[in-house]
């Protein structure tokens, strides 16, 4: 009998930090070779498990661990972490923080550099697996000059290098476009292939991730394991949503024709994924979608018009770009890394000054006002609201904005109050914000540009790292504010966003707009899906696959989608 | 690269050179000249050193602003040393030459000796010290130091603050700009004291992410090992060659040559007035 490459009994572990444990008598066993995907919504206790198994718990995380973690048959807690990093390599959820050296090839050899392999021997290695991972010709570059792609790929050959037999993934999506995170699911799997290496992929985002066949799917909830199976049986069930778990969309289109998928075969491959009568459903369920009437656009909100920038000394970002973002519009804007999204909203908040071209609001030119006039009626909101928050209470934070307008006390208060009702977080007001979670702080955020009522919010990836129960709670968020008649623009990668939540989608692609049409007709467009570096969905090719007209299909399911969410 | 240490890759011969030998060169070159008053043999290192940096191939803008510095602080400095002690040169050559008699601040021959002296000091070091910095790959310069038994850990944290100064930059502009949307003023429209409490506003969400920041780059590094062994490789590690030895033995000769005139002249300092 084999050893197996990992193996917990009985384990329940704490940390010294929390109140309860995060793992409750887990037990789970991998053979050598195998390609695990462990799945389940955020604090459900996936990444803690990685952890375990990697030695960072209880190298370096304390806390109260019982039961047994073995990995290839040896007591994990009885090696140093020194000599368990040679047989599990892990790579990181943000490629930009696993990078630690100054250039590539340093990078790469991080791990040898530390086990003091004669240089020698080190660069003859750094050579072979940047080879093998086709980053040959990177090695003398900073990280700030690489893709997140390349990034990823410098990451994995810094953890190939050691040439263990277990490699695992946390969250390798997270941080990615979806063209990028295609690409990694297909390395990934690649990598499986051809070194025979156990892998452990820990993600939510299930869909991407079968892309490429996995071997068994481990679904976690509440710090328990509830089911380790196939992806195939797993998918048949209902356990995914149950727990707050997205199934693929693929999936849903077809239970939204009706279809059992009970007597449907191959469910984790949207190439082969099969039904009776699976095609004249779908094909029927389009022809008899209602035709959602356009609402017509209101009058314009935001316009700019023949707007050219270039950085200085820098390449020209914007020779022509033309939009129009209408009153109470909710609108994605994509575009591929670098093509000038952030430069956009920058223009727009007043940051940078348009080299030609105009800007205006409500048909007046923006040109003479300054960022703070500006922020009175477009609210910038980053990504990351650790970016954003300076004070310690949730109440001064919000009330920042308007004190520094001037405003006198009590409207202070009442405005303030009001933005916290709006945004839930009205029980919270005297709390200190560190004791917030991360979607909460998003909100802070948000209320604290809302309490200034601007009539546009810029939202630069307002879902990105969230799963899919709090990325709905999000939208639904920002859909409610919408209703109320803020007009949205969503800086985005996330094509369900995108699909299902924006009436509009703006790609940019060199110099100006590429395409602004509704989603559908975006991602059903292969040329602008290459373009924008975004990834062509499951329904496009299961529409393709069965002739049926991509456009009208993926309209209709989202249309579907859309009456069943209100 | 990296415009902190202002590294500008090219291949020049000082290039070429291990940072080790640079370092220990620009150190022993400068001990020498800052304890050396002999001002014909400070005139001969600096003759050296400025055809040494012109063979680094520098260009003047990388420079131009440190340059700039550097004299500003260097004129500050010798005026500063006539105005606490114009007479210092006095006492220092045992002779009194007068030049325009002004009380307090009698000019003297021998007071504006001892200050070129200062002077040609530097000129020597500066060209030096900017050689060094300018043709020194930072990772290698940290696999010199370690060389130089300088704590590996100490050393990699040169280069990993250099890795991670642009990060935190990025970080800063990111986080300025979302204040300024809030409605801090802090271009130059606003007062100084406003600036500075807009700044201020900066710091603690830039201290939270970078603290967050350090937290996911010490696991990372954990995770490859960093610090568990007693010593480490380096992957840009460069053994000494042949113009190594010999630029460590020409370093050597001018200090031993440096070392001889203190004895020809009994001291430290080169007195033409005697």
């Amino acid at each position: 009998m084999t050893v197996p490459a990992i193996q917990l009994e009985h384990v329940t572990f704490q940390y010294d930090s929390q109140a309860e444990p995060t793992l409750h008598d887990v037990n789970l066993t991998i053979q050598p070779g195998e390609k695990v995907l462990i799945v389940g919504p955020s604090g459900s206790g996936k990444s803690t498990l990685g952890n375990l198994i990697n030695g960072l718990i209880p190298h370096a995380f304390p806390g109260k661990l019982s039961g047994s973690v073995k990995v290839n048959g040896a007591e994990v807690k009885d090696q140093s972490l020194a000599a368990l990093s040679v047989n599990v390599g892990t790579v990181l959820q943000d490629p930009d923080a696993q990078f630690v050296a100054l250039t590539a090839g340093e990078d790469i050899a991080f791990a040898l550099e530390n086990s003091a392999v004669a240089p020698s021997e080190m660069h003859a290695r750094v050579k072979k697996w940047a080879d093998r991972l086709k980053i040959g010709d990177l090695l003398g570059q900073a990280p700030q000059s690489l893709s997140g792609g390349q990034k990823q790929r410098v990451a994995m050959a810094g953890v190939l290098i050691d040439e263990g037999d277990v490699l695992l993934f946390d969250e390798p999506l997270a941080s990615l476009d979806p063209a990028t995170g295609e690409a990694s699911v297909a390395l990934i799997d690649e990598l499986h292939q051809a070194y025979h290496v156990t892998e452990v992929i820990i993600e939510h985002r299930l869909e991407d991730v079968l892309r490429r066949p996995v071997d068994r799917l481990v679904v976690m909830a509440d710090g328990r394991i509830l089911a380790d199976d196939t992806p195939e049986h797993l998918l048949r069930g209902q356990l995914l949503q149950k727990i707050g778990l997205r199934e693929p969309l693929y999936l849903e289109a077809a239970e939204f024709a009706g279809i059992d998928l009970k007597q449907a075969a191959h469910l984790s491959d949207a190439e082969a994924f099969d039904a009776p009568e699976l095609g004249s459903k779908l094909a029927a369920f389009t022809e008899d979608a209602p035709t959602v009437v356009a609402e017509k656009p209101q009058a314009p909100l935001l316009t700019v018009d023949s707007l050219q920038f270039a950085y200085p000394k820098g390449r020209q970002i914007f020779t022509d770009l033309n939009l129009e973002l209408h009153h109470g519009e909710m609108v994605a804007l994509v575009g591929r890394n670098g093509v000038g999204k952030s430069t956009l909203s920058h223009l727009i908040a007043g940051f940078l000054t348009p080299d030609a071209g105009q800007i205006s609001l409500e048909g007046k030119d923006l040109a003479d006002w300054s960022v703070k006039e500006r922020a009175d009626q477009i609210g910038y909101i980053l990504q990351d609201p650790n970016q954003m928050i300076s004070k310690h209470l949730i109440f001064d934070e919000v009330a920042l904005g308007p004190r520094l307008r001037g405003w006198d006390e009590a409207r202070v208060n009442e405005a303030v109050l009001e933005a916290l009702k709006v945004c839930g977080l009205y029980p919270f007001r005297s709390w200190p914000i560190n004791a917030l979670s991360y979607g909460q702080k998003k909100r802070v955020t948000i209320a604290a540009i809302l309490v200034l009522e601007p009539a546009l919010m810029i939202l630069d990836e307002p879902t990105a790292g969230q799963d899919w129960r709090h990325f709905t709670d999000m939208m639904r968020f920002l859909t409610k504010l919408n209703a109320q008649g803020i007009t949205m623009m969503l800086i985005t990668h996330d094509m369900h966003l995108m699909l299902e939540y924006a009436q509009r989608a703006i790609v940019l692609g060199d110099g100006g707009v590429l395409m602004d049409a509704t989603p559908a007709t975006v991602l059903t467009d292969p040329a602008v899906i290459q373009h924008a570096s975004l990834a062509q969905p499951s329904l496009y090719r299961l529409a393709k696959r069965l002739g049926l007209d991509p456009l009208a299909f993926t309209q209709a399911v989202i249309d579907q989608e859309r009456r069943v969410r209100q | 690269m990296n415009s902190l240490f202002g590294y500008d890759p090219k291949d020049t011969w000082l290039h070429r050179l291990t940072g080790a030998t640079k370092m220990l060169a620009f150190l022993g070159i400068s001990v020498i000249v800052m304890a050396s008053y002999d001002t014909r043999f400070v005139c001969a290192v600096m003759l050296a050193s400025i055809i040494l940096f012109a063979q680094a191939k520098i260009r003047w803008h990388q420079i131009s602003l440190v340059v700039k510095i550097i004299t500003i602080f260097a004129v500050v400095n010798l005026l500063l040393v006539f105005v606490f002690s114009p007479q210092y040169g006095v006492g220092l050559y045992g002779s009194k030459h007068v030049l325009l008699n002004a009380g307090y601040f009698t000019i003297t021959q021998e007071q504006l000796f001892y200050e070129l002296n200062l002077a040609l000091k530097y000129i020597v070091t500066v060209p030096l010290a900017l050689i060094f910095l300018i043709t020194t790959n930072p990772s290698e310069f940290a696999a010199s130091l370690n060389k130089l038994h300088v704590s590996y850990r100490i050393s990699y944290s040169v280069a990993l603050a250099l890795r991670y100064i642009p990060d935190v930059q990025a970080n800063f502009r990111q986080i300025s700009l979302a204040q300024q949307a809030r409605g801090y003023e802090l271009s130059r429209k606003a007062k100084l004291f406003q600036r500075l409490k807009g700044m201020g506003q900066i710091l603690m969400p830039l201290i939270f992410t970078s603290l967050d920041r350090i937290d996911q780059i010490s696991q990372a590094m954990e995770l490859r090992r960093f610090g568990t062994g007693k010593r480490r490789t380096w992957y840009m590690d460069q053994p000494l060659r042949t113009p190594d030895w010999l630029v460590l033995v020409g370093v050597v000769v001018i200090i031993l040559v440096g070392l001889v005139l203190f004895k020809v002249n009994g001291g430290r300092f080169y007195n033409p007035f005697r």
